[in-house]
Parts: structure tokens; C-alpha cells; sequence
């Protein structure tokens, strides 16, 4: 059902909260390596499907599969999260009392066991990856500063950072220019760019703007369902899209 | 030397203090008890020594708190339970210990059994004559207690004021049902008139003084064990979990084991320090499940300074100094004193007295740097410092608490 | 003079009075003979004789002789009831009740009963109710016959029944007569009769009449009662269910009364009041203040203090919550930890400003005459007390589901529930919302203090007892939902009232708080949660 080249499947997805119709119907194939970029109205269900996707809320129809052969429904938000997929909310959420470096050391792959947490020294090759890290996403001279003083900006590179860190093979990311300078936009694209050659991305947003200058696939939802898929140009002229979404 | 050692990853210096402190006073309260006369002016006095140790248990008890609350935001409002249960292993051992010197001279039933007419020994005081059992079970049975309870609650994802609700909950019924007689743990009365302990009398003065002793050095191994765990991986994931819990969880840990651990440690802490308060006071009976003093536990916890090592053990010996004074003193003010306490800690110091103590001397700090040499007034900055802190103030932006 | 006169002018209607009487000399003769009965049986054979007179003429008389004040002088056959004692001692006619006034007392006797006597007499005066005109003492009297029952009564019931028109004073004479047929030496048949007619009563004295009958006999009359006592027992079970589920529902109301105004505060707010209690117990002792308020300035008004205190009440409560909120809880929202430890404090406080006032003591709120005593349908009392509290708790309820649906507050106050900030750039207050709601919820405690009052002691620690039921309710009927609150409070109470007779008062209430830890894993929302994004948000 799903070829070798597909990250992820959705199938025929329907979930509804007392008796409204969040996600109706839906399907998705996201391509390894692809970063999409998905647009629509407040209420369309972006969030709601990322959601489903990292399981924080369970379908009551459909399957939902990840590299090949997962499928997600059965699994948790931690298990998936170890299966290989990132997200990064909608509201920078990082570690306020802690500081960058250790938002990201929480974050690096490794053995999710707690008790062995108890116990655990940090090794030198993790603080390389540290490094590297705070080195892509430009916080080098910040890592010992408490997450809580960061500006909004880079509390957003800080959470990049940390899904990065993760090294997951799907990443989610929900409005990450929302309230972002000019300046902090182009670094984010920047960012993001960078991240999209080695890892699958899918990104909700709502500033077409800031989608035109990604210049990837988009899929706009409407109501719970794939209103209409392809390149901005291609979406943007959709008629149907135009009525729901552009067009006043 | 041993401390450094200890402290490898180069602890606060106020825990080293604290430290200190408490094994100076391990030291010098049996000698100012015992070797020095009584009409010496530096003769502590036998009662005040019980009350002390009593002071220390609750300090112990309040940093146990203070793990699961300060550290890890699971503001447990049934901690007393864990300290009782504790505290009724230890009374279990210290009744068959009293053997047939009892009123009813039984040789292996307690009183209140021969009272309620019981023939036999029920089957869970088995094992309760040996001390290498009991010392399991004050650490063994409040933790798989809170295991069972975390388990449950954790998994299912209660959380902020429910799961302190449900943790209320969980002590009135321990309440409720160890007031019962047919529970076997003594009903109303609970246990009381204890002899001897490991073969020392407890009426011995050289026993109640290495009874304190005892609390003083456990306490300061549980402030060691404390500051170890906040400042291991997982005591940086435990703060995680409060501060952001759903981040953590999607990070690929889960929360739910954080807490988990975080609650049964803190429950075996809670269960020991209850071990040693029972020989030092003489009874415990089902009065101490009461919801209230779980409460109480909580306002020692946050006066201290919540998120902090020394805040509670600090917070616990004050407010309950404080108690002992009024309660003798003026018995009607002090549950004004105390319900007052409650309000303007979280009103107006947030952070307790650690938090004020800091922010004072940041503000010294700050003050010297702009002017070198500062006029001497720092006492007139910390009322109104922490005073203005929990509207605008910078600490709380440190702090998000999770919408509920 | 004027005495004098007045005898005269009393004269002629003494005579009518005397006249009306000696229509009927038999009862006076029988009476008479009471001078003369030396024994005890003699004295019996007397009372039978009037009794089978059947004339309710004889009542006095014989309450007279069973309490002792039945006199007689052997020497002329007077007999007299005497009235009072010493000096002021009135002599009565024994039949007409009316002062004898010119009777000596000397060498007047008392007619000596004893205790067999007495329960004669006893029987004697409830068969002679059974022709009473007021159809509601021939029906207790028959009740009162069913209760104890007697063989010699068999015969006077018969005759009772043959003249019986109410039939449902019909039916229990009947049954009435099967229970004294059944102490009697009739024969079987007549027996499995009786037994028949006494297996559709369910009444547990009944039901030891029948034992007694099961373990006596032998055959038929054996198993016509076992068959009827199961019977019996059946019923009783369903009037057992039917007592307990009345005993939870008037549990629920007061656990309705208490949570609501938390669900309240606790839905709309996310705040936590640990105070709550208090405003409960303040309404109490508002009660308490206002009855003895009214008791010195306008007694005959007594029965109108609980209406005086609702209101005050409501005020005195909402006004403290207000305070409060204003005070305290507005610093801390966002941050339901705190709130819950701040309001904890006020409630230490309060508990002891009250104790300062007013004492540690309890103090009695008295019920006013419409809430006391109590009523039974078939097998199961009902207190009025009780009763009127559940009215009251649901009139409460209703009033709270209307302010919340119907206004324009409820609207505001459901708009800030469901998103705070949206409520507020619509240009609702929020700030108000909050303070008035708090308020409301105070209230209610309030007067839900003024209903608590006639059911339990007022005392400083009244609010401590509810806190924790209280917050289990909001929390099982799930938050932010009025009808949650109403099911969780009724479940609740029926369920730990269930438990009770199997587990006792204590381990039922444990066990109910088990069920709900465990509920609360399992639904962690309670049974009406708000369900979607918004929510964890």
C-alpha cells in the first residue's frame, strides 16, 4: 500500500469531537526527504492532524502509517516520537528553567530509559552533537544562558534545535514564523531549508508569504479534507481554494 | 574532603552548609544533652531534643515534598500518608518489642488486641519483631503505595489539581480506614506506650539523644541523595516534565515514568522520616493521615522556598518553631498565623525564603555594580522586592505553570 | 351571691345532661359494679362487659382505670375518675366526664389494676376504636391491633369488619384479624387463611408472626408459611432498596448542595477553593444568628427564620467570596496550585474567626414545626427534614441551570469558561465575570449552609466534612457541567449508601473513594467531560 520511497500515509483518516468533524476522509502521502507545506483555513484541521499523526489524539477511522510499515494508531505519543517523528509546536515549548544546553542534551537520540537517567554522565561525543547543533540553529554563544531569557525567535530555534537533536526522520513543525521579525523569517527559512535536505518535513502555516519562499508541494485543507495539492501556483489559482481560503 | 568528593559536579554552596550543620548537630546536641550538667547554661534540656528530632523528621518529610513538587510540579497533597505509613511500620516493630511487659503481660499479642479480644496475630504483623524486616518495610510499603497510586494516576494522565485532589483523597480514606479497629493497627488510639528499640530503653536519655542523632545524619544523607538526583539527568527531566510536559513527551520520554520514579522515591523518604519521628514522640495513631497536616507539610515546603534543597528542610523547622511557640504562647492566633502564612506565601513570596534570600542579594549585587560603594540600607529593598514579585516580577517568568 | 346564681342558671342544664345519660342505664349499672369487684378477674370481667357495649361512652372509664385514677367507695357504689390530686382533686362522672360537684371523697378507693389488666384494657379501647366514627382512628386502631395482636380479639374484629365500609380500613382489619386468628386455637384451615391474607403485608413484625406460626406447626399451615413469609421477605427487600435509595438521594442532595457552588466556581474559574467548605459552614451559623434574631424580636415568627436566613445567607456568603476573590484568588489565576493553597489559608482563618465568635461548641439551629417529624409510605420513613432539603436541593439546582441558560450572565460566564481570552475581546469583563461568579458559588454555599443547618450540628468544622465529597462530586460528574454535578452528587450518595449496610458507614465511604480514584484514571474528565482541542490546550 505504501511504495518504499513514502515517510508517511495517511489513509482515509476521520476523527470527530462531539459530533464535529475535525479530520473527514482524509489522505496524505508524504514522499522521503519531501518537505510540504500545508495551508488553510482556521478550523481546517492542520493542528488536529498533526495530532493524529504523533498520536495525541487517535482516529476513529482510518490508519495512519509511518516509514512503511508502522502504523501509527497503536502507538503512543512517546513511541512514536522514538519511532522517528518530531514536532515542534505552535507555541514555542522549550525548557524555560533549563538552559540551551541542556534543552538540547534532554533532546539528544539516545535510550529513552529513566532510570538509567539516574545515573547518566554526559560523554564527549554527545557534547560534539551539542555543539553542532547550537551551531545550526546560531545559539553557540548563548548555551549556558536559562531558556526562559531567550527572545520568541529563538525560543523557536532553540525547539528547531531540539527536534534536530532528536534526529527524526519526519518532522512537524506548526507556524514556526508566527510572531517572528522580518529578519527572524529569513533565518527560520533558512533554517528549515537546511533541515529539509536530510530529513522529511511537513510544515503548517499560515503566511503565504513565508510558503512562496519555502517553494515546496503545498496541500490545503478545507474542512477536514484535501481541498487541493501541488505547487503554490497551482493551489493558489485553484478556484476552490480561492473561495475558502485566498480569495477576499 | 568527603563532601567534595561527593559533590563532583561542584554543589551549591548553601547544601554544603546545610550539611555541615546538620552533622555539627549530630555531634553537639547528645554532647550538650549528656556530658554537659544540667546546671550549666549550656545544657540542652531532654524535651528539647525530642523536639528538635521531631523538627528534623518533618524536614525530611518536607523535602520529600519538595522532590515531587518543587522539582517535578506534582503538588501532592497527601504526603502525610507516606509519612504515617512509615511511621505505623515503625510503631509495629516498637509494639512487639514491648513483648509481655504490655498491661495484659500477652507475650506476642499488643494490648489493643488482647483488648479487642483478637487470639492470634494477624498475618501482616508477621516479621515486624525483626528490625532488618521493619527497616524494609518503612522504606517498602509507602513505596509501592505511591507506585500503585502513581501507576495509575501517571498513566492515565491526571494531573495539577486533580491529581492533588485524588492524593487528598487517597489520605482520607487511609484516614478513614485506620481508624477502624478490625484494620488491627490499634483503631482510634493507634500505637503507643513503646518500651525499648534494638534492646535501649526509650525513656534513656543516651537513647532519645542517638534517636536524634540518627534523624539529624539521615536527613542530611537524604539532602545528598536529594541534590544528587535534581542534578542528574533525570532531575533536569523531572523539572522538564514540569515545565513543559507535553514537550518531553513528544521528545520521545515519558512523563509518566518521571513521575513515577520521582513519586516513589519521595514517598520512601516521606516513609523513613516517619520511622523516626515515631520513637522520638511516642505514638503514632491515625491523626497524622489527616488531610490538614499533608496540607501543613505543603506551607512548610513552600515557605522554605519550593525548588530548592535547603527551602524545606529551612521552611520546616521555622513554621513548625513558630507552631510550638503560638501553641504554647497564644493557642487562638495560631491558626490565624498559620492560614495567614498560607495566603501570603503564595501571595507574596512565591519562592519562599531561599527565593527572597536570593533575590536580595542579586539586588545587592546589582546595586554595587552600579555604584561601587553602596549606601548601607539592604534591609529596606527585600520587603518590597518580593513583595511587587509574583505580578511583574521576573521570577515567575521562569516558571510557567501548565493551563489547566 | 353571684354563685349562687350562677348554679341556679347551671341547674337546669346539669339536669339535661343527667337525663341525656340515663337513656342508657346498663353502662352506669356496669359501672357501679366496679365498687364491688374485690378481684383483679372481677375488675376484667367489668371491662370486657363495657367493652362488648360497643359504646364509645366508656372510653374515659377506662382510660382512667388503666392509668390508676379510677375511684370507688363500696359503701354507696359511687365511682368516680378523679382529676389532679390533693386539695385541688375534681371528681368526674365516669361516663360523662363532667365534674361531679358536690361529691364527697371519703372513703373513695382506687380500683386496683395490674399489668394484665392494663393490656385488657389496652385492647378493650382499640376494639372499641374499631367503631370510632373518624375512619383514621378505626385504621390505627387496626394497625395498632395488627401490631399486638390478640385471639380474643378475633370476635370483635368480625363484627368490626361486617360494618367496615372504608375498604382500605376494611383491609387491615382483616389483616388484623388473620394475625390474632394465627395466635388463636382455630383450626389449620382457618390458619392458612389467615396466613394467606397476612402474605401480602410486608411488615417485619408480620414476618416474625410467621416465624413464630413456621416453627409451631406442622404440614399445610407449615408451608403456607414459609410460603408467605418469603413472600414477606421479598417485599421487605424492596422496600429495603427503596429506603436506601431514599437515605442516597437525600445523602445526594446534600452533597448537590455542597458541590454546586464549587462546580461553579471550580467550572468557570479552574479555581480551586479549599474555602468552600467554609462558606458553607458560614451560612450555617448565618442561621444560627438569624433564628436567634427572630426568636427576640418577633417569636411568632419563628417558623419563618430559615426564609429570613436564605437570603442573609446567600449575601453574607457571596460577600465573603467576593472578598476573597478580590483579596486573593484574582493574583493567582493561572496558577491552580497556589489558588488551592492561598484558599486553604482563608479557610484556616475562617474556621477560626467562627470558633472565636461563636465558640468550639456546637450549636443548635432548631427545625421550625413544617420540617420536623417525619411520614411513612408502606415500610419506609421519611423525614420531613429530608425531604425538604431534596426539594430544596433541586429548586437550587434548577434556579442555577436557569441563571446559566437563560441570561445574559450565565452567557458571559459560559463564554469565559470555554476561552477566557476570546470572552474578553469580545468586550465581556472578565474581571467581573470572575468576582460575581465567585460570588455566586460562595452563595450558594451559603445557603446551602442554612439547608445543612437542620440536618447536623453547626459547628466551626462543618465545611472540613463536605470539602472532599464535595470536590469528588465535581470531579466524577466531570467539570464546567451543572448536570454532571447533579448525577455525580446522586450517584455518589446512593452508592455509598448502597455500600453501607454490606460494608458498614466507614468502608463504604472508603470504598466509594477508591471507585472514584480509580474512576479518575479511567476518565480522567470526569463522567461529562468537554472533549477536543480546546480543552488541553
Amino acid at each position: 500500500m505504501s511504495s518504499n520511497n513514502t515517510i508517511l500515509y495517511l489513509d482515509a483518516v476521520s476523527v470527530s469531537f462531539d459530533g464535529f468533524r475535525a479530520i473527514n476522509d482524509l489522505s496524505l502521502v508524504l514522499d522521503k526527504g519531501e518537505m510540504r507545506a500545508i495551508i488553510g483555513p482556521n478550523g481546517a484541521g492542520k493542528t488536529t492532524m498533526m495530532d493524529l499523526i504523533t498520536g495525541k489524539t487517535r482516529p476513529d477511522k482510518g490508519e495512519i502509517f509511518f516509514d512503511g510499515e508502522h502504523g501509527l494508531t497503536r502507538y503512543d505519543e512517546a513511541d512514536i516520537a522514538n519511532l522517528g517523528i518530531g514536532r515542534k509546536f505552535q507555541k514555542p515549548t522549550v525548557f524555560e528553567s533549563h538552559t540551551v544546553e541542556d534543552n538540547i542534551a534532554l533532546s539528544l537520540k539516545g535510550p529513552r530509559n529513566i532510570l538509567r537517567t539516574v545515573f547518566d554522565r554526559s560523554s564527549a561525543e554527545e557534547s560534539t552533537r551539542i555543539d553542532e547543533i547550537l551551531a545550526t540553529i546560531r545559539l553557540e554563544e548563548r548555551r549556558n544562558e536559562l531558556a526562559c531569557n531567550l527572545s520568541h525567535g529563538q525560543k523557536q530555534w532553540l525547539e528547531i534545535g531540539m527536534l534536530l537533536a532528536q534526529e527524526p526522520k519526519l518532522l512537524l513543525v506548526d507556524e514556526p514564523v508566527a510572531g517572528m521579525t522580518d529578519a527572524e523569517t529569513e533565518e527560520t527559512v533558512r533554517l528549515l531549508r537546511d533541515i529539509a535536505t536530510r530529513h522529511s518535513v511537513i510544515i503548517v502555516e499560515h503566511d503565504m508569504h513565508f510558503v512562496r519562499e519555502l517553494g515546496v508541494k503545498v496541500t490545503c485543507l478545507h474542512e477536514g479534507s484535501v481541498l487541493s495539492e501541488g505547487s503554490i501556483d497551482h493551489v493558489s489559482q485553484d478556484p476552490r481554494v480561492i473561495e475558502v481560503y485566498l480569495g477576499r | 574532603m568527603i563532601f567534595s568528593r561527593l559533590f563532583s559536579g561542584g554543589l551549591d554552596r548553601r547544601v554544603l552548609l546545610l550539611l555541615i550543620l546538620l552533622v555539627a548537630a549530630a555531634i553537639a546536641v547528645p554532647v550538650l544533652n549528656l556530658a554537659v550538667p544540667p546546671s550549666s547554661s549550656f545544657h540542652m534540656p531532654p524535651h528539647a531534643v525530642a523536639l528538635l528530632g521531631k523538627y528534623l523528621c518533618y524536614a525530611m518529610l518536607a523535602l520529600s515534598l519538595d522532590l515531587v513538587w518543587g522539582y517535578c510540579g506534582i503538588l501532592s497533597l497527601g504526603h502525610g500518608a507516606f509519612f504515617a505509613i512509615g511511621g505505623y511500620a515503625m510503631g509495629m516493630y516498637l509494639m512487639r518489642q514491648i513483648g509481655s511487659r504490655g498491661v495484659y503481660g500477652h507475650p506476642v499479642l499488643p494490648d489493643f488486641m488482647v483488648f479487642l479480644n483478637w487470639k492470634e496475630l494477624p498475618w501482616y504483623w508477621y516479621g515486624f519483631d525483626q528490625f532488618w524486616f521493619v527497616a524494609l518495610m518503612v522504606m517498602l510499603a509507602p513505596g509501592l503505595l505511591a507506585f500503585a497510586f502513581g501507576w495509575l494516576a501517571f498513566r492515565s494522565r491526571v494531573t495539577g489539581v486533580y491529581l492533588s485532589i485524588i492524593t487528598q483523597a487517597m489520605t482520607y480514606a487511609l484516614l478513614l480506614a485506620f481508624f477502624r479497629n478490625d484494620m488491627g493497627f490499634g483503631g482510634n488510639n493507634g500505637l503507643t506506650d513503646f518500651k525499648d528499640i534494638l534492646g535501649f530503653s526509650l525513656q534513656a536519655p543516651a537513647t532519645r539523644a542517638a534517636l536524634f542523632s540518627t534523624s539529624a545524619l539521615m536527613l542530611a544523607l537524604a539532602v545528598v541523595a536529594t541534590a544528587r538526583l535534581v542534578s542528574s539527568k533525570y532531575g533536569k527531566l523531572m523539572v522538564a516534565v514540569r515545565d513543559a510536559e507535553s514537550r518531553t513527551r513528544f521528545l520521545g520520554w515519558r512523563p509518566e515514568n518521571i513521575k513515577l520514579l520521582a513519586f516513589t522515591i519521595s514517598a520512601v523518604m516521606a516513609g523513613i522520616a516517619g520511622a523516626l519521628y515515631v520513637p522520638q514522640v511516642g505514638i503514632i495513631n491515625p491523626s497524622e493521615f489527616a488531610p490538614a497536616n499533608s496540607i501543613e507539610v505543603v506551607i512548610w515546603t513552600a515557605v522554605g522556598g519550593r525548588g530548592t534543597i535547603v527551602g524545606p528542610v529551612i521552611g520546616a523547622i521555622a513554621v513548625n518553631w513558630g507552631k510550638s511557640w503560638f501553641t504554647a504562647a497564644l493557642p487562638e492566633v495560631w491558626l490565624f498565623a498559620l492560614g495567614g502564612l498560607f495566603i501570603a506565601v503564595t501571595l507574596l513570596m512565591p519562592k519562599g525564603i531561599v527565593g527572597v534570600w536570593e533575590q536580595w542579594r542579586s539586588s545587592l549585587k546589582a546595586r554595587r555594580r552600579v555604584a561601587p560603594v553602596p549606601p548601607a540600607e539592604p534591609p529596606a529593598v527585600s520587603p518590597s522586592g518580593p513583595a511587587a514579585a509574583p505580578v511583574t516580577g521576573p521570577a515567575l517568568a521562569a516558571r510557567p505553570q501548565p493551563a489547566e | 351571691m353571684i354563685l349562687r346564681a350562677l348554679c341556679l342558671i347551671l341547674l337546669p342544664l346539669l339536669l339535661v345532661a343527667g337525663t341525656a345519660r340515663a337513656q342508657d342505664p346498663s353502662l352506669a349499672e356496669i359501672a357501679a359494679k366496679f365498687a364491688t369487684a374485690e378481684k383483679f378477674d372481677q375488675t376484667e370481667a367489668l371491662v370486657r362487659e363495657l367493652g362488648a357495649t360497643g359504646d364509645p361512652a366508656v372510653r374515659p372509664l377506662l382510660e382512667a382505670l388503666g392509668e390508676g385514677r379510677l375511684q370507688a367507695r363500696k359503701s354507696d357504689g359511687a365511682v368516680y375518675i378523679v382529676e389532679g390530686s390533693g386539695k385541688n382533686a375534681k371528681l368526674l362522672d365516669p361516663l360523662t366526664g363532667e365534674e361531679v360537684p358536690d361529691a364527697s371523697a371519703s372513703g373513695l378507693k382506687k380500683v386496683k389494676v395490674n399489668n394484665g389488666l392494663r393490656r385488657v384494657i389496652r385492647d378493650t379501647l382499640s376494639s372499641l376504636t374499631l367503631g370510632a366514627k373518624n375512619p383514621q382512628a378505626r385504621l390505627s386502631a387496626a394497625s395498632n391491633m395488627l401490631a399486638n395482636p390478640d385471639p380474643a380479639m378475633v370476635e370483635a374484629l368480625d363484627a368490626a369488619i361486617a360494618a367496615e365500609e372504608d375498604p382500605a380500613v376494611k383491609q387491615r382489619m382483616q389483616e388484623a384479624r388473620a394475625a390474632a386468628v394465627l395466635q388463636s386455637d382455630l383450626p389449620d384451615a382457618e390458619k392458612i387463611a389467615a396466613v394467606e391474607v397476612l402474605g401480602s403485608v410486608g411488615d417485619r413484625n408480620v414476618l416474625s408472626l410467621l416465624a413464630a406460626v413456621e416453627a409451631k406447626s406442622e404440614g399445610d399451615l407449615r408451608r403456607a408459611a414459609e410460603r408467605a413469609s418469603n413472600n414477606i421477605r421479598s417485599v421487605l427487600a424492596a422496600w429495603d432498596a427503596a429506603q436506601n435509595i431514599w437515605f442516597g438521594i437525600s445523602l445526594g442532595s446534600v452533597l448537590l448542595l455542597a458541590a454546586i457552588g464549587l462546580a461553579i466556581t471550580f467550572g468557570v474559574m479552574g479555581v480551586i477553593n479549599m474555602a468552600h467548605g467554609e462558606m458553607v459552614m458560614l451560612g450555617a451559623y448565618t442561621t444560627f444568628v438569624v433564628q436567634g434574631a427572630v426568636q427576640s424580636i418577633a417569636p411568632n415568627l419563628q417558623d419563618w427564620s430559615l426564609a429570613f436566613a436564605l437570603p442573609i445567607a446567600f449575601v453574607v456568603a457571596g460577600a465573603v467570596g467576593i472578598a476573597i476573590e478580590r483579596g486573593i484568588i484574582r493574583f493567582l489565576y493561572g496558577r491552580p496550585l497556589e489558588t488551592l493553597l492561598a484558599t486553604w489559608g482563608v479557610s484556616l482563618v475562617l474556621q477560626q474567626a467562627v470558633r472565636t465568635i461563636f465558640g468550639p461548641t456546637n450549636r443548635e439551629v432548631a427545625n421550625p414545626s413544617w420540617m420536623s417529624a417525619s411520614f411513612e409510605i408502606g415500610q419506609m420513613a421519611i423525614t420531613w427534614n429530608r425531604l425538604w432539603i431534596v426539594v430544596f436541593s433541586l429548586a437550587v439546582f434548577a434556579l442555577l441551570l436557569f441563571i446559566f441558560n437563560r441570561t445574559s450572565w450565565g452567557l458571559h460566564m459560559r463564554a469565559v469558561t470555554q476561552n477566557r481570552r476570546m470572552a474578553a475581546s469580545m468586550g465581556i469583563r472578565t474581571p467581573w465575570v470572575d468576582a460575581f461568579t465567585f460570588g455566586l458559588g460562595s452563595g450558594v454555599a451559603g445557603i446551602a449552609g442554612v439547608a445543612l443547618s437542620q440536618i447536623g450540628n453547626v459547628s466551626p468544622n462543618l465545611g472540613q466534612g463536605y470539602i472532599i465529597d464535595s470536590f469528588m462530586v465535581v470531579v466524577f460528574g466531570g467539570v464546567g457541567n451543572l448536570w454532571g454535578t447533579l448525577l455525580g452528587a446522586f450517584s455518589l450518595g446512593i452508592a455509598n449508601k448502597f455500600l453501607e449496610p454490606y460494608a458498614g458507614a466507614v468502608l463504604g465511604k472508603i470504598v466509594v473513594l477508591v471507585l472514584i480514584i480509580l474512576f479518575i484514571q479511567k476518565r480522567p474528565r470526569g463522567l461529562f467531560a468537554l472533549k477536543g482541542r480546546a480543552v488541553e490546550a
